[in-house]
């Protein structure tokens, strides 16, 4: 064997691939200014604390309902206006994306990684465990689900950290069955025999092989569910079990500005956009991420 | 035990559930493999023949312990590898490899070949960095790829090429006993002889034993050592290559012998010409399965079922009748 040839099969370093991948990423256009949207909200509700121009959650009364800088009567030091007690509403946005984001992140990271495990290991094994998994799955999914995370925070108290346990406790069943419809479909995979007959363990089939092959749908309800979350933390908060006020986000500032909505439509307009922008930004990054997943799909485009 | 046998199986019976009943009882049973005892020798190429459906795929995979049989032993060498735990079989598949008929469809869509061939050298921990490296190059070639093909993706090779990382993923781990479902079905024509002899070539190599599973009987005649013949989840008739191709006893297997095509097409040969369908492995004939189609059955191929008998020379056949 000469040196040149083994040298072919030296695999490609991982910052070549992250080239490639980006250079993908450029190409989709649309997938690329997504990502690019998610990074400027990710990026400002990191940096919160230093380019937010106001304090988020104490106002001059006096300053209350001012409209957008650019409109008659407004204010160049509130770009986006102020609400009813005189808060700025852009630094708001910006510290409510916080809450609203890791909210999303948190939840659907906890809830998607026990829901896949749980999913996996039912399909997999089947028979009792199967049926065991899946009953407590569907009593569980069996209540409604607002009520059940009304109840949770009712007696842990409300506050982020309890609303994102409730959410998780009401989040996980989704995963557990999407895992598990997809490994169904290929546990009996001449792939999967095949990596038995060379004997990898059940872990080893499991998360080498049964796992990246079904993570591209996986992340489709990921993505979805994140969305479904920051969601469900702004029906939460609307209805004063979720983020307390003075705490901003995006959900309590719809609810709280609801009552203004004739006469002060950028309290309900601004946050709105930035949820709606930030769910149809997940969505398309997560389609990019899916084609990215899959090499056969890959070469077909 | 005879010292040179390597596989032996002892009354190997596997029975799916066909369609749930009430409380997920099955309500029918196919009888896929139904009492099948034969031995496999050390170096020899056992051929299994057959309609499809008449439970050799099904054999083979009991025999890896894939499947677990309804009853029945599989010994290999010496050992009863049902009774092995999960470690210990683990273990023991290194001794014994598995060549699919689609070969495509057993490798992991986003892997590349490289990482296909060193996956079960990764698994048993035989080897890594460059070693493992250069000992995937040296497989590559050794089935008759080149070390570049490594850097590819199963779905950008020809269909033989596929079938050759198969082979060369079989034989990573340096294994004794092989079974080769269909190997060549799912290959083009034009490369069928070559994938064939490859086989061969790896079997004087490497001193492989395989179990050769085929519905095609120009290709068992090419390769096998001894050749059994399946029918509805049983075994009809075994015997070495020659015999049986000389002298075939089983009315089953003359008539399988006689659709073979012939190289001289103005040699007429007497056409046997089989009525009737094959029965469901649902709900089997009783006695000799092949009574319904058999032109010579009499009364008590219906009643008895016949027992698997040598009739001298390591020729084994099951029917009442001859």
């Amino acid at each position: 064997m000469s040196q040149e040839s083994v040298a072919y099969l030296t695999p490609t370093s991982r910052r070549q691939r992250a080239v490639s991948a980006l250079h993908r990423l450029w190409q989709d256009k649309v997938a690329f200014f997504a990502a690019v949207f998610l990074l400027i909200v990710i990026f400002s509700t990191l940096a919160a604390p230093w380019i937010s121009p106001h304090d988020p959650a104490v106002g001059k009364i006096g300053n209350r309902l001012k409209p957008p800088a650019w409109m008659e009567g407004g204010d160049p030091n509130y770009l986006l206006g102020t609400d009813q007690q005189g808060r700025d509403v852009l630094s708001r946005i910006i510290w409510g994306g916080r809450v609203s984001l890791t909210v999303g992140f948190v939840v659907v990271g906890l809830a998607g990684a026990f829901g896949t495990l749980v999913g996996l290991i039912s399909g997999y094994f089947g028979r009792w465990v199967d049926l065991l998994i899946m009953r407590i799955v569907d009593v569980q999914s069996s209540f409604p689900g607002l009520l059940v995370a009304l109840t949770f925070v009712m007696v842990l108290g409300p506050g982020q950290w309890n609303l994102i346990a409730a959410l998780t406790f009401n989040g996980w069943m989704i995963h557990a069955r999407m895992a598990r419809s997809q490994v169904l479909s290929m546990r009996e995979t001449t792939m999967v025999e095949s990596a038995r007959a060379i004997g990898c363990t059940t872990s080893q089939t499991l998360f080498g092989h049964i796992l990246p092959n079904i993570i591209s749908p996986l992340i489709t309800t990921y993505v979805l569910e994140m969305a479904h979350m920051i969601g469900a933390e702004a029906t939460m908060s609307f209805l004063g079990y979720g983020i307390q006020p003075p705490q901003a986000s995006w959900g309590l500032m719809i609810g709280e500005g609801r009552v203004y909505i004739t006469n002060a439509w950028w309290l309900v307009t601004f946050p709105g956009l930035a949820v709606a922008l930030t769910i149809l930004s997940l969505n398309l990054v997560g389609n990019w991420v899916r084609t990215e997943f899959d090499p056969l799909h890959r070469s077909r485009h | 035990m005879a010292l040179n046998e390597l596989v032996r199986v002892e009354h190997l019976v596997k029975y799916f559930p066909a369609g749930g009943g009430f409380l997920g009882k099955p309500r029918a049973f196919v009888h896929a493999v139904d009492d099948v005892s034969f031995t496999i020798i050390r170096g020899e190429t056992f051929g299994l023949v057959g309609e499809s459906g008449c439970g050799k795929t099904t054999t083979g995979r009991l025999i890896l312990r894939l499947l677990d049989p309804t009853s029945g032993k599989v010994i290999y060498d010496g050992q009863d590898i049902l009774r092995l735990d999960g470690n210990a079989m683990r273990h023991m598949r290194r001794k014994m490899q598995l060549i699919f008929q689609d070969a495509f469809s057993s490798f992991d869509p986003r892997k590349k070949v490289f990482d296909i061939v060193a996956e079960p050298l990764r698994v048993h921990g035989l080897a890594s960095g460059s070693q493992l490296r250069e000992r995937v190059a040296e497989l590559l070639v050794t089935v008759g790829l080149e070390p570049r093909h490594g850097e590819e993706y199963p779905h950008e090779l020809s269909s033989g090429q596929k079938q050759c990382v198969g082979i060369a993923r079989a034989i990573s781990l340096n294994p004794e006993f092989i079974v080769a479902d269909e190997p060549i079905s799912a290959v083009d024509v034009s490369v069928r002889a070559q994938v064939l002899n490859l086989m061969k070539d790896l079997q004087e190599k490497l001193g492989l034993t395989y179990l050769f599973i085929s519905h095609d009987m120009s290709v068992i005649r090419y390769l096998s050592d001894r050749v059994g013949v399946m029918y509805v989840g049983k075994l009809v008739e075994y015997a070495p290559k020659s015999e049986l191709f000389k002298n075939p006893i089983h009315p089953y297997s003359k008539a399988l012998l006689a659709a073979v095509p012939v190289e001289d097409p103005d040699q007429r040969r007497e056409r046997e010409i089989l009525e009737g369908d094959v029965p469901s492995p649902v709900n089997p004939p009783n006695g000799c399965r092949f009574h319904t189609r058999c032109k010579f059955a009499s009364p008590v191929c219906s009643e008895e079922e016949p027992p698997l008998l040598d009739r001298g020379g390591g020729h084994f056949v099951a029917c009442h009748s001859f």
